[in-house]
C-alpha cells in the first residue's frame, strides 16, 4: 500500500512517534502531567497563571528544541521546507496560539494524551481540528496557493 | 530539581521524536492535510507509534497512587464538549493546515530553522496573549 506514497517515512515516523509517546509516558507517569505543548508553552512564558509548576513547563519547552538539534546534528542534519513567505506562519501562528488556548488543547494534548486516554472531549477535538486542516488545506490547493 | 531534570528529557525526547519523525518538516505535516495533493501517510505513522506506549501508560497510570518522581496526579477533568472547546479546535486547525506547523514542531525547529521557526512561535505566543486578554 505504501508503495503507492514513495516520499511516505512509515519506520522513521514509527520510531520517532514511539519517542513522542515514552516521553509524554514519562511526563504521565513521572511528574502526573500531560505533554501538551501549548499548555506548556503559555505555562512557560506565564501567559497561563495556573497548571504544571512553571519550573517544569519551561524545562520541558527547552528540552524540545535541544532534542529536536541532537537528532539534526546526529542524522546529519533534518528536512525543515516551511512557507516561502511569512505571511502563512504568522496568520497561521496566530490561529494556532489562540486556537489551542481556546480549546484546550494541540497535537500532543488532546492527539497523543487525550486520544490515548479515550477522553471523548478529545476524540471530538481532534477529529475536529484534523478535520479543519484537511479543508484549509484542500482550500489553499483549490485557491493555488500550494 | 528531580523534577526539572525528567522535564527537561522528556521534552528533549519529545523534541528528537519530532525531527527523527520528519514532524519537524512543515511540507511533510502539510503534505498529510492535503488529500487531493501528493498525499503524506507519515503523520498517521507517528501518532500511531506515539498512542502507543500512551495507552500503556493511561493503564499504568490508574494503578498508581502518585507519580514516581512527584506528590501527585494533576490531570484535566473536564468533560465538557461546548463551544470554545469546537471553535479552538477548527480555529487551531486551520492555522495548522496554512502553516504546516503546530506547536511542538514550531518549538522544536527554533533549534534547526531559527528565523522562520520564531516568526511562527513569536505569532503563536502573541495569539495565546490575544486570547488571554479577551477571555
Amino acid at each position: 500500500m505504501l508503495a503507492a506514497f514513495p516520499h511516505a517515512m512509515p519506520l522513521e515516523g514509527l520510531i520517532g512517534g514511539l519517542m513522542i509517546g515514552v516521553a509524554a509516558a514519562v511526563m504521565l507517569l513521572g511528574l502526573g502531567r500531560i505533554a501538551g505543548v501549548s499548555g506548556l508553552a503559555a505555562r512557560a512564558t506565564g501567559i497561563a497563571d495556573s497548571g504544571t509548576p512553571r519550573g517544569i513547563a519551561i524545562a520541558f519547552i527547552i528540552g524540545v528544541p535541544l532534542g529536536a538539534l541532537l537528532i539534526s546534528l546526529i542524522t546529519g542534519g533534518i528536512e525543515t521546507r516551511f512557507p516561502p513567505s511569512v505571511i502563512p506562519l504568522v496568520i497561521g501562528g496566530l490561529l494556532v496560539g489562540y486556537g489551542t488556548r481556546l480549546g484546550s488543547g494541540c497535537t500532543s494534548g488532546h492527539g497523543v494524551c487525550g486520544m490515548s486516554r479515550l477522553s471523548p472531549r478529545s476524540l471530538i477535538a481532534t477529529a475536529i481540528f484534523m478535520a479543519s486542516g484537511f479543508v484549509t488545506v484542500a482550500l489553499m490547493r483549490a485557491g493555488g496557493f500550494l | 530539581m528531580k523534577q526539572l531534570l525528567v522535564a527537561l528529557i522528556a521534552g528533549s525526547l519529545f523534541g528528537a521524536g519530532l525531527a527523527f519523525s520528519g514532524m519537524a518538516d512543515p511540507a511533510r505535516v502539510q503534505g498529510f492535510l492535503d488529500l487531493f495533493g501528493r498525499w503524506d501517510p507519515t503523520l498517521a505513522f507517528v501518532m500511531g507509534g506515539a498512542m502507543t506506549p500512551m495507552a500503556i501508560a493511561w493503564i499504568i497510570q490508574r494503578r498508581l497512587e502518585k507519580p514516581f518522581a512527584g506528590e501527585q496526579f494533576s490531570l484535566p477533568g473536564t468533560t465538557l464538549i461546548d463551544r470554545k472547546l469546537t471553535i479552538g479546535a477548527v480555529l487551531f486547525g486551520t492555522g495548522w493546515g496554512i502553516s504546516g506547523l503546530c506547536p511542538g514542531p514550531g518549538f522544536a525547529d527554533l533549534a534547526i530553522n531559527p528565523l522562520p521557526a520564531l516568526a511562527f512561535v513569536a505569532a503563536l505566543l502573541a495569539g495565546m496573549i490575544a486570547h488571554r486578554v479577551t477571555s
